[in-house]
């Protein structure tokens, strides 16, 4: 035993500690691994402090130190009475606010302007926060009901009529067109080669017209008999209100479970005739505030919304005809899409503003800011198109089969399988088209329409504020709002992602 | 005795079926005439209201008003012009303007690209939150913004030509725009092309060589330095012997403006700083995540092979990085040939400036001139799009291969 214990080796005392290992963490751990650990690194490392030193400075110093933060006019912000060299001219800013935001929207008035930012901003909120419940109300009051209160609150005026009036107007309207066609092909028809086969198509176009007119007899009779009482609106809407909840009722499946239906329909309406009361759209409405006084922030905020809110129906029509097995109608897709992406912007709008007019009856004036909006709503829902069908090519064939087998047909497949799957998979790049959209709206002011940015540019000429560092303020304020908005939307967008891609997260 | 396999039944209905209604069936074919009427309608409605308006404003329609006389001037002009000229001629001068600015600013803004996704790439933490901070700043800012910002802040709070920056003496910026020398040919411009062309063809030629020696011999050949001779070498050899073949005309200040040299004028210069960084902001990132998309392994797989790591990135990392880069790249170029018409708003004279503007406002032919330019963006998209659907074929074959 001992001679064993005499050749091992038995430690007796304590090892000396072993120097603490290189710290990783923390700020001297960056500062050792990630920019002083070679040569390069801390030559890279020079570079770029050089870089911030020669950017951040003077913009902080352009921007906070040597800024002038109140005055009058002008000649607050000049170097002579201020007495060093002057940076940002914020007084003209303070000056500038209300033309920035409001454009010329008239001062007693501006109070609307306000009112709608408030309920935009009051529905948008519970929409993003995924958290929140009723998902579904808060959806169908921002894009259905909230653009139309939107716009007789901005916009002002009021109403003549309600759905029965405007529906039998459409389709009048419609008829005319046909019978005026049918005209036009007989005419055509008498000196032309061809004149038999013409004169039977002009018949039978002729011939569906008058059919039409006798379909809708019934309609724009009661609407003649409205509008000849005292209360066209409140009669029209009483009518209305009967029409669609009877309408729900049946399609919901009658006395059996139809109550449901015809209890939202109801209490839909109801919330209608609360807004017309309140806004007193029977009685004439606000005053008019036409859309050539809107400007700054108000024009740009209009024409995003607006653009997010049509864009969308219009893409996923597209996406769906594209995807279509009928020849005519995915060709007809496959082309729209593709010719609005093709070409820029800015020719969509001149063709908005100057060729969209002729195609409109001769009596029939479009409001400038309408037609820029109808020219984004084509150009946008080109772009959500091919987003969407993004979606539903992501989708795998299993989810439709599966629909067909347990009988549904092609409207509830796509509407209650496909799209919400798909749509929840693109929400990260359909709002990164709104990011682009919001971005895009700049370009209205090259067509005579006062956004932010076209706000900002008259702002320049006007001399009372003509200092040499006027056009450096204003871009500095205006660059902060585009950032504030397009930079939370991305990080709304990387949120959404994240909190999808949770099952991927490793 | 042998059956003949019988025909199968011809199932006319059928055809007809599909032809008309895809794989619809009946109800396919009810939907498209539908469809068929509806558009046919709206048509019908836009050309008899396109008619009437054009009679009322007195407009005929037609592109005989190309050949009329446009009678303004142009600012800027690559092929000779004078107000005299025809608005065929003025399509073409806004084409070439379109075409010069889209290419230089695809030049630099593939450049600050590719410089700034090395930034965001490197081990650097500063460098790359550098890089990161460029990024967000430009992508987060409308293109428009920025090009006004350019035009109407940065230039034009520069000094006048009389106090104006001076670069190493032959350049200089003014509120005017960008002077530079230019060139003038001299009398050995011909020889000095000709060898310089035969220098590009020779070494086509040899690098084709090599790579065939190299992938069906195994043979390494080096010809970097032969390149580098014919390419160098030769131009110098004729310069020496026929004598320079341009000289630099220098521009001088006369009075308030310079004399001499070649004017860049500010608009270009204003568009094509805009154009440049604000597209090589999404330049950087599409490089960035094409890089990245290559695995690690492949890295370390070349480095097991023996291979340097110079060698392992350009033979293993970029070829397979460029398959994913290519595509998007070739999108942002075309978005900075769509965003270009942004010219219109500083003035500068694009197609959409000098055509769809000042031509539409003269003659009125909103149909005629507005479905020319946007005709043309969509030829240039269209043809973009056919090359990379070629592009991408070629790639798909040669993974499946």
């Amino acid at each position: 035993m001992s001679d064993i214990a005499s050749s091992s080796f038995v430690r007796k005392d304590l090892l000396t500690e072993r120097p603490a290992p290189v710290k990783t963490t923390g700020f001297v751990g960056l500062m050792r691994t990630r920019l002083f650990n070679s040569p390069t690194n801390i030559l890279l490392t020079i570079v770029g402090v050089l870089l911030l030193w020669f950017t951040i400075i003077p913009s902080v110093r352009f921007l906070m130190v040597d800024a002038v933060w109140s005055g009058k006019d002008r000649a607050a912000c000049l170097t002579e009475n201020a007495g060093f060299a002057v940076g940002a001219c914020w007084p003209y800013i303070q000056a500038k606010l209300p033309q920035l935001i409001y454009g010329f929207y008239p001062e007693a008035e501006r109070w609307r302007v306000d009112l709608t930012f408030i309920l935009a901003v009051a529905l948008l909120v519970p929409l993003l926060v995924p958290r929140l419940p009723a998902k579904g109300i808060n959806a169908s009051l921002f894009f259905f009901a909230f653009p139309v209160v939107a716009f007789f609150l901005l916009h002002g005026g009021g109403i003549k009529g309600f759905g029965l009036s405007w529906t039998a107007g459409v389709l009048e309207l419609f008829d005319d067109s046909i019978i005026g066609a049918g005209q036009a092909v007989l005419g055509v028809g008498k000196t032309s080669a061809v004149a038999p086969l013409l004169w039977v198509v002009g018949n039978l176009i002729l011939l569906v017209g008058v059919a039409i007119s006798w379909v809708i007899l019934p309609l724009t009779w009661l609407r003649d008999q409205i509008q000849g009482t005292g209360q066209p609106v409140w009669g029209d809407f009483a009518v209305t209100t009967v029409i669609v909840s009877l309408i729900a009722f049946s399609l919901g499946g009658g006395l059996r479970t139809g109550w449901r239906a015809l209890a939202s329909s109801i209490a839909a309406f109801i919330a209608i005739a609360i807004v017309i009361k309140l806004m007193g759209l029977d009685r004439g409405g606000l005053p008019v505030v036409t859309t050539n006084l809107w400007g700054g922030l108000l024009v740009t905020l209009v024409v995003s919304v607006t653009g997010i809110v049509t864009s969308l129906p219009i893409g996923i029509a597209l996406a769906l005809g594209r995807r279509s097995t009928i020849p005519l109608i995915r060709i007809f897709s496959i082309a729209f899409i593709e010719f609005w992406r093709g070409v820029p912007l800015i020719t969509v709008l001149f063709f908005a503003t100057y060729m969209l007019p002729l195609f409109f009856p001769g009596n029939f004036t479009v409001d400038g800011l309408v037609r820029a909006l109808i020219g984004i709503a084509l150009f946008t829902g080109a772009y959500q198109a091919e987003n969407v069908r993004g979606g539903l090519a992501a989708i795998p064939r299993g989810q439709g089969e599966a629909a067909a087998a347990l009988g549904l047909s092609w409207w509830k497949t796509t509407s209650l399988i496909v799209l919400p799957q798909a749509l929840r998979h693109v929400i990260p790049n359909l709002v990164n088209s709104f990011i682009s959209l919001f971005k895009d709206t700049s370009l209205v002011s090259i067509v005579a329409l006062f956004d932010l940015l076209g706000s900002l540019r008259a702002s320049f000429s006007d001399p009372k504020w003509s200092t040499p560092s006027t056009a450096f303020t204003g871009f500095a304020f205006a660059g902060i709002i585009y950032f504030i908005f397009c930079f939370g939307m991305s990080r709304y967008s990387l949120f959404v992602e994240h909190r999808l891609n949770a099952h991927r997260r490793n | 005795m042998s059956t003949e396999a019988r025909n199968p039944p011809p199932q006319i209905a059928l055809k007809i079926r599909r032809l008309l209604g895809g794989k619809a069936g009946w109800n396919g074919v009810a939907i498209q005439f539908a469809f068929a009427a509806i558009l046919g309608w709206i048509g019908y409605e836009i050309v008899s209201n396109a008619r009437a308006n054009l009679e009322n404003q007195h407009i005929a329609a037609g592109f005989g008003f190309l050949r009329n006389n446009a009678g303004f001037d142009v600012n800027q002009t690559l092929i000779s012009y004078t107000g005299s000229d025809t608005f065929l001629r003025v399509f073409m001068v806004g084409l070439l303007n379109t075409l010069v600015v889209s290419v230089v600013g695809i030049i630099f803004a593939t450049l600050i690209g590719f410089i700034v996704a090395l930034c965001r790439l490197s081990p650097n933490w500063l460098l790359s939150r550098v890089g990161e901070i460029y990024i967000e700043i430009i992508r987060n800012l409308p293109v428009l913004f920025q090009i006004l910002f350019w035009y109407l802040a940065v230039l034009a709070a520069l000094p006048n030509p009389r106090q104006s920056i001076s670069l190493l003496g032959i350049a200089f910026i003014s509120n005017r725009g960008l002077v530079i020398p230019s060139p003038i040919g001299g009398s050995g411009l011909q020889p000095f092309l000709a060898m310089l062309a035969l220098g590009v063809v020779a070494s086509l030629a040899l690098r084709f060589y090599a790579r065939r020696a190299l992938f069906q011999e195994g043979r390494m050949i080096r010809i970097w330095p032969t390149v580098l001779g014919m390419l160098v070498g030769l131009p110098l050899a004729t310069m020496l012997v026929f004598g320079l073949p341009f000289t630099f005309e220098l521009p001088q200040l006369k009075g308030f403006n310079f004399a001499g040299g070649s004017r860049i004028i500010p608009e270009f210069v204003a568009l094509t700083l805009a154009l440049s960084t604000y597209t090589a902001a999404f330049i950087a990132e599409i490089v960035r995540a094409g890089i990245l998309s290559v695995h690690k392994g492949q890295m370390e797989a070349g480095a097991s092979l023996g291979l340097s790591r110079g060698a392992t990135l350009r033979l293993v990392v970029v070829p397979q990085a460029m398959r994913v880069i290519v595509p998007p790249l070739t999108n942002q170029y075309l978005n900075l040939t769509k965003n270009s018409s942004l010219a219109v708003a500083i003035g500068y004279p694009d197609l959409v400036s000098v055509f769809a503007g000042t031509s539409l406002s003269q003659t009125g032919q909103a149909i005629e001139i507005i479905a020319m330019t946007m005709g043309i963006y969509l030829l240039i998209s269209l043809l973009t799009s056919a090359i990379m659907s070629v592009y991408g074929w070629r790639v798909s074959r040669s993974l499946g291969a």
